[in-house]
């Protein structure tokens, strides 16, 4: 907290101009926006999947990574990736479960992962004993330190990340919509589930370094959750995913520059707020569509 | 206080002479205790998504508190009943959308980071205590328990234990077979609402012992463990609860021994390591099993049977 406190002027083409006079803050909004696309993206199928609580555990799982690293004197990076990937395969090996809601003893599996990988990571801490003031730093984001080294590792593993993603989307799609019939037609199942989760624990890697271990959630899952209100139509509503996990961001990033308070509170309420209007949004176009004309769906009338 | 590990014996006997350590014994058994028995009718009621999102909640309710001059247990205990009974009411409505509870939680948690900023920044001449608050709620800190502190934390802890063997038989009837249970007259929605609430106060409970982070472990790791070592409800019920104290026992005296090694991160080791043995010593029951037919188990959990039944197609 000891950046003096840039202030908003309401003068727009000058505040602008301050925000990205800071070679630190042009780097945070270029590490923003592939964290925000690819989070966007792989978010959407995270709710397609109906897979919030792993996407979660492997959010968190980055912050004993991290604290790790910095124990044992290596590249954060590395270890942000490494405990995620390493956590992905772990909850990979727990029989899938049938429901598609999980089973109660593959929920207990994902928690415990989650609570020992975070005590893990306050023994790392208590080990290293000196970084008491990063903690929050890891656990809540910070957008000062990014260099361009960071940049360009973001942008590398994003990309490998979206290419392999668009390269299984269509039976990944089918497979998280319909297991059993995906499954009958001789779709590898496992294999991609498996698959998925490594993409979403290089996913909350990358994006971990930005808003901190455990606001990650926020922008895997928020901006999926509210286009998937908004539309029913893959295609639109994976779009508008990326768009709002873009604006949620670079907003974010922004209104983080001009006060004091921490990025990742900028980003879940963004989002939050993102959310809260698509689905009021929702409910209110579902009521009227509904009332207007009788061979509208709900869900098609706030479509049109 | 590495004299434990030069010569357990005299080490051993001696460790209950130190306050701290014997307030940390008496909070920790009765809040491993309560964690156990309700950690179990959470994982049997899949509601572990739920619990992962009341250790956040926690973390918000405590800092808002600090954040406001308010004791610390106002904000938390508040926070976390709060936020069950809005999650019992959503879920009965929305049927439990996990991704409803995940956008809820999440910005939840992102105001506890504002409420950590807010407190940090305001209290920053005060000392050394400011830093360590926010640290303090998400890991814990059992060993800084005052006698006051883990009488009141103790008798919290037991009320909700006696509450759970009250509600237990009809609460374990709700869990396993909603529809017959309110076609026999059981009150399934109020049992819910009230499992939830009990569920607020452990968490409350259980962010003082190991941490709002953590506490997620002490109520998955010991019951997804007894679930699976045994078939039998209130067998299971009670190797859970049995679990996690010794997890605590255990833990805390690692940390004693070991002063390096934070005592949650001591108390949740254990408790990972029994749930892994039990992986260990069940991997080849459940196919046993599987052959002797589902039917005749009608009683056993629904963990087991959903194992069975997706070896027997």
């Amino acid at each position: 907290m000891t950046q003096s406190v840039s202030r908003l002027t309401w003068n727009i083409p000058g505040d602008l101009h301050q925000l990205f006079g800071f070679h630190f803050m042009v780097n945070a909004f270029r590490a923003g926006t592939v964290v925000a696309i690819v989070a966007g993206a792989v978010g959407w199928f995270m709710v397609l999947r109906r897979s919030s609580f792993v996407g979660h555990t492997l959010a968190v799982v980055s912050f004993p990574g991290a604290a790790g690293a910095i124990w044992l004197g290596i590249s954060v990076t590395v270890g942000y990736f490494a405990a995620s990937i390493a956590a992905a395969l772990v909850i990979a090996m727990v029989p899938p479960s049938r429901t598609g809601g999980g089973t109660s003893g593959e929920a207990a599996v994902i928690g415990t992962v989650q609570a020992f990988a975070l005590a893990c990571g306050v023994l790392f801490v208590s080990l290293y004993s000196g970084i008491l003031d990063s903690v929050t730093g890891l656990l809540f984001g910070t957008f000062l330190g990014i260099s361009d080294d960071q940049v360009v590792t973001l942008l590398i593993v994003g990309a490998a990340v979206l290419v392999a993603l668009v390269a299984m989307a269509r039976p990944l799609f089918f497979a998280s919509v319909d297991p059993d019939v995906a499954s009958a037609r001789r779709v590898p199942v496992r294999l991609l589930s498996t698959l998925y989760l490594v993409l979403l624990g290089c996913t909350a890697a990358e994006v971990s370094q930005i808003t901190g271990a455990l606001l990650v959630f926020a922008l895997l899952v928020m901006p999926a959750a509210a286009a998937q209100q908004v539309t029913v139509r893959p295609g639109w509503s994976f779009l508008l995913t990326i768009t709002l996990a873009l604006a949620v961001t670079w907003l974010a990033l922004g209104a983080a520059y001009f006060s004091i308070y921490p990025v990742g509170f900028y980003v879940t309420s963004f989002g939050f707020a993102a959310y809260a209007l698509a689905a009021a949004g929702r409910a209110i176009g579902g009521w009227t569509g509904s009332r207007a004309s009788a061979n509208m769906t709900p869900l098609g009338a706030v479509d049109g | 206080m590495t004299v434990l590990v030069a010569n357990p014996f005299i080490g051993g006997l001696h460790m209950l002479d130190h306050p701290f350590l014997r307030y940390a014994f008496i909070a920790g058994t009765c809040i491993g205790l309560a964690s156990g028995l309700i950690g179990y009718f959470v994982v049997l009621r899949s509601q572990v998504f739920t619990g992962d999102a009341l250790s956040h909640v926690a973390f918000t309710g405590s800092l808002a508190a600090l954040a406001f001059g308010l004791d610390l247990r106002v904000g938390l205990y508040g926070a976390c009943i709060g936020f069950a009974l809005l999650m019992a009411i959503l879920g009965r409505r929305a049927n439990a959308d996990d991704t409803v509870i995940g956008s809820v939680f999440a910005w939840i948690l992102g105001l506890g980071a504002l409420f950590l900023s807010i407190y940090t920044t305001s209290r920053s001449g005060s000392g050394g205590f400011t830093g360590n608050a926010g640290v303090n709620v998400l890991f814990g800190s059992i060993f800084g328990l005052s006698s006051g502190q883990a009488v009141t934390d103790a008798v919290v802890a037991l009320v909700v234990v006696l509450a759970v063997i009250i509600i237990g038989r009809p609460l374990l009837f709700a869990s396993l077979d909603e529809a017959v249970a309110s076609a026999r007259g059981v009150p399934v929605r109020w049992l819910g609402y009230g499992f939830l609430v009990l569920v607020g106060i452990t968490a409350g409970e259980a962010t003082q012992a190991v941490g709002a982070l953590l506490l997620l472990g002490l109520l998955a790791a010991p019951a997804g463990a007894a679930q699976r070592l045994t078939p039998r409800p209130f067998a299971a019920l009670w190797l859970s609860a049995a679990i996690a104290v010794v997890s605590v026992w255990v833990g805390l005296t690692l940390a004693y021994a070991f002063p390096r090694i934070p005592p949650s991160f001591g108390i949740l080791s254990v408790a990972t390591a029994c749930y892994l043995l039990s992986f260990l010593g069940t991997a080849g029951r459940h196919r046993v099993v599987a052959r002797g037919g589902v039917g005749r188990r009608g009683s056993g959990n629904r963990g087991n049977l959903a194992i069975s039944h997706s070896e027997a197609s």
